[in-house]
């Protein structure tokens, strides 16, 4: 899948015609990180809609039109192999995360579908350890409502830190 | 070193980083690694030396990033960065990044297209294959300054390195006296490497970069140790992918520096488990089912006994054959204590659009995010802090006895020990 960087980038002449739609997404990124900065993983596929698709890559990949993925997702049922593995199998050393999202900016509303852009900073402790910035990057979002509620139907996590400290265990 | 920089643990924090003991191998032999293979750095810079910087064939990149006259890259040989690039004429380049004036490593961009590769300090200004054209005032101004009238472009051109191009992986070396690439891969060596690479044309699909917080030589004794398979990754028993008695290899070649780890999915996914084989697989939770099971299909694609192929061209490439999802990956030693892997997948032109989807999914089961790649990583980690910190200081090496080479079971460390026959060798330890 391509990005298309000119739609995201493009300056939002009015951002006030958007801001209840911004209210709303950023009420729902608080909602989403606060699942995952919990330890409550398993909560994750439920942001997102059945068909959705999650990937998170690297800006050198996105600005190729690169399509491979860290993590490449199609579909919920592998959000949720993904997240069962974390939680219950997958080997790593215990860990904290932290994310903070900012700069969210709704780019269009039009046909159901509600594109938007965040910048996320992702912190990881682990034991022992620092507080390290384990990934800096920027969300680009597709939203579409299920029952009046916001989900995913694309995330693309586009990370600037390019040389991973060692591995990103849970998801972004 | 930053993802190694603990506060509790810090590098020199024990003594056993300062290079105050006598390099001699233990008397056990083969059957043990003394830690200071990891963690000294008077090692590691005598394995820059002789391994990385002497008669070695090093990956730098596929034919496939650098497809079109003026295209380039960065590299690395050992910890040394080079530009490898593609001249007009075809030809495949390699050279240090470092004008040949003052020293700058010039070549900023991670890949690019260029006529000339120009250094911006003082415009010194090299062609494709690194030779020196344009020298700015080289005759002085108002006939004052310049060059030296003897002053030969020829002699200050970018210091060149070897290539060698097989089946459209790029090899280079400092060396003048390594064997060609086919003799150096040796016969055994070829066969799963050309399954991935002879007479197909690649088709990169993107890349990943991670920092592994130790010493390089761990990741290819991980690749050496059929041992973990079973134990470490649950993914791959829960799912049947890998099953303690499965038909699998661990061969290495005769000299004992390259190895192919290889497996044969079972046929039929809904295998049984003996009890007393899944009583020793602490990772084994019977009963486990993926949702979406695609991620684990394999689409025979390739004349091979194997679905999984994992090799390790000695000193620095993985070529890894996963099912359908295939990369390389190009290992940068960085210091005792760490390394930079740089991850390219890649599929094949001529894959439609649903079989690159398929490598793209199952790419989930490797990388710096991957089912099974976490784990390995994760155990790494382990293994070197525990060797910074700790007075005991070697490793046991005795799974299968004393035995060396190449096994059918998993159940050995054999491969490991040929490894560190040829690495002793090599270094003169």
């Amino acid at each position: 899948m391509k990005i298309d960087f000119e739609h995201f980038s493009t300056r939002v002449d009015e951002p006030a015609s958007f801001r209840e739609l911004r209210l709303e997404i950023e009420e729902f990124h608080h909602e989403y990180c606060n699942s995952l900065d919990s330890g409550r993983v398993m909560e994750w596929p439920d942001y997102f809609t059945a068909d959705a698709l999650y990937r998170i890559t690297a800006k050198e990949n996105a600005a190729a039109g690169m399509p491979v993925g860290l993590v490449y997702c199609e579909g919920r049922g592998m959000l949720r192999d993904r997240a069962k593995a974390v939680a219950e199998t997958l080997m790593h050393a215990p860990r904290y995360l932290l994310h903070s999202v900012t700069n969210t900016r709704v780019i269009s509303s039009a046909e159901g579908r509600i594109m938007a852009q965040s910048n996320y900073l992702l912190y990881q402790t682990l034991v022992e350890g620092p507080t390290t910035l384990l990934q800096a990057g920027r969300y680009f979002d597709t939203f579409v409502r299920e029952a009046g509620r916001l989900k995913l139907k694309v995330r693309e996590c586009v990370y600037d830190t390019e040389l991973i400290a060692n591995d990103i265990v849970y998801p972004v | 070193m930053y993802s190694n920089e603990t506060v509790l643990g810090q590098a020199g924090a024990h003594p056993k980083e300062r290079n105050t003991r006598e390099l001699v191998w233990p008397e056990e032999g083969l059957q043990t690694i003394p830690d200071w293979v990891y963690t000294d750095q008077s090692v590691y810079d005598r394995e820059v030396e002789r391994i990385f910087h002497g008669p070695s064939w090093n990956f730098v990149g596929l034919e496939a990033e650098v497809s079109e006259p003026g295209d380039y890259k960065r590299s690395y040989v050992g910890p040394t960065p080079v530009v490898v690039t593609r001249a007009e004429d075809g030809s495949i380049n390699v050279f240090e990044n470092r004008c040949r004036h003052r020293g700058a490593e010039f070549c900023r961009s991670p890949r690019g297209n260029a006529k000339e590769l120009v250094c911006p300090y003082h415009q010194w200004s090299y062609d494709l294959k690194g030779n020196l054209q344009g020298v700015p005032f080289k005759r002085g101004v108002n006939k004052m300054g310049g060059m030296p009238k003897d002053f030969r472009n020829e002699e200050h051109g970018l210091r060149k390195l070897r290539v060698a191009v097989l089946h459209g992986v790029i090899f280079a070396s400092f060396s003048d006296s390594v064997e060609p690439i086919e003799s150096y891969l040796g016969e055994e060596m070829l066969v799963d490497f050309e399954t991935v690479f002879k007479d197909r044309k690649l088709k990169v699909l993107g890349h990943y970069r991670n920092e592994l917080p130790g010493n390089w030589k761990l990741y290819f004794e991980n690749l050496r140790d059929p041992y973990h398979a079973t134990l470490l990754h649950a993914f791959l028993v829960n799912f049947g992918l890998v099953v303690a008695g499965s038909k699998s290899v661990m061969a290495v070649d005769p000299i004992g520096r390259h190895g192919s780890m290889g497996s044969a999915k079972p046929e039929n996914l809904s295998f049984v488990l003996d009890s007393a084989t899944a009583a020793e697989m602490r990772s084994f939770t019977e009963g486990t089912s993926l949702e979406d099971p695609r991620l684990i299909e394999y689409v025979r694609e390739f004349e091979s006994t194997w679905t999984v192929t994992m090799q390790t061209l000695w000193p620095n490439l993985v070529v890894q054959r996963e099912l359908n999802t295939m990369g390389v990956r190009h290992i940068i030693p960085n210091g005792p204590h760490s390394m930079i892997m740089v991850w390219t997948m890649f599929g094949y032109e001529g894959d439609s659009e649903e079989m690159q989807r398929h490598r793209l999914r199952q790419g989930n089961l490797m990388g710096p995010s991957g089912f099974l790649g976490v784990e390995d990583n994760e155990a790494i980690r382990f293994v070197q802090e525990g060797l910074r910190r700790s007075p005991t200081d070697q490793a046991v090496l005795k799974l299968g006895g004393d035995t060396e080479g190449s096994d059918t079971t998993l159940i050995t460390e054999s491969a490991i020990r040929s490894m560190y026959r040829y690495y002793r060798e090599t270094m003169d330890f």
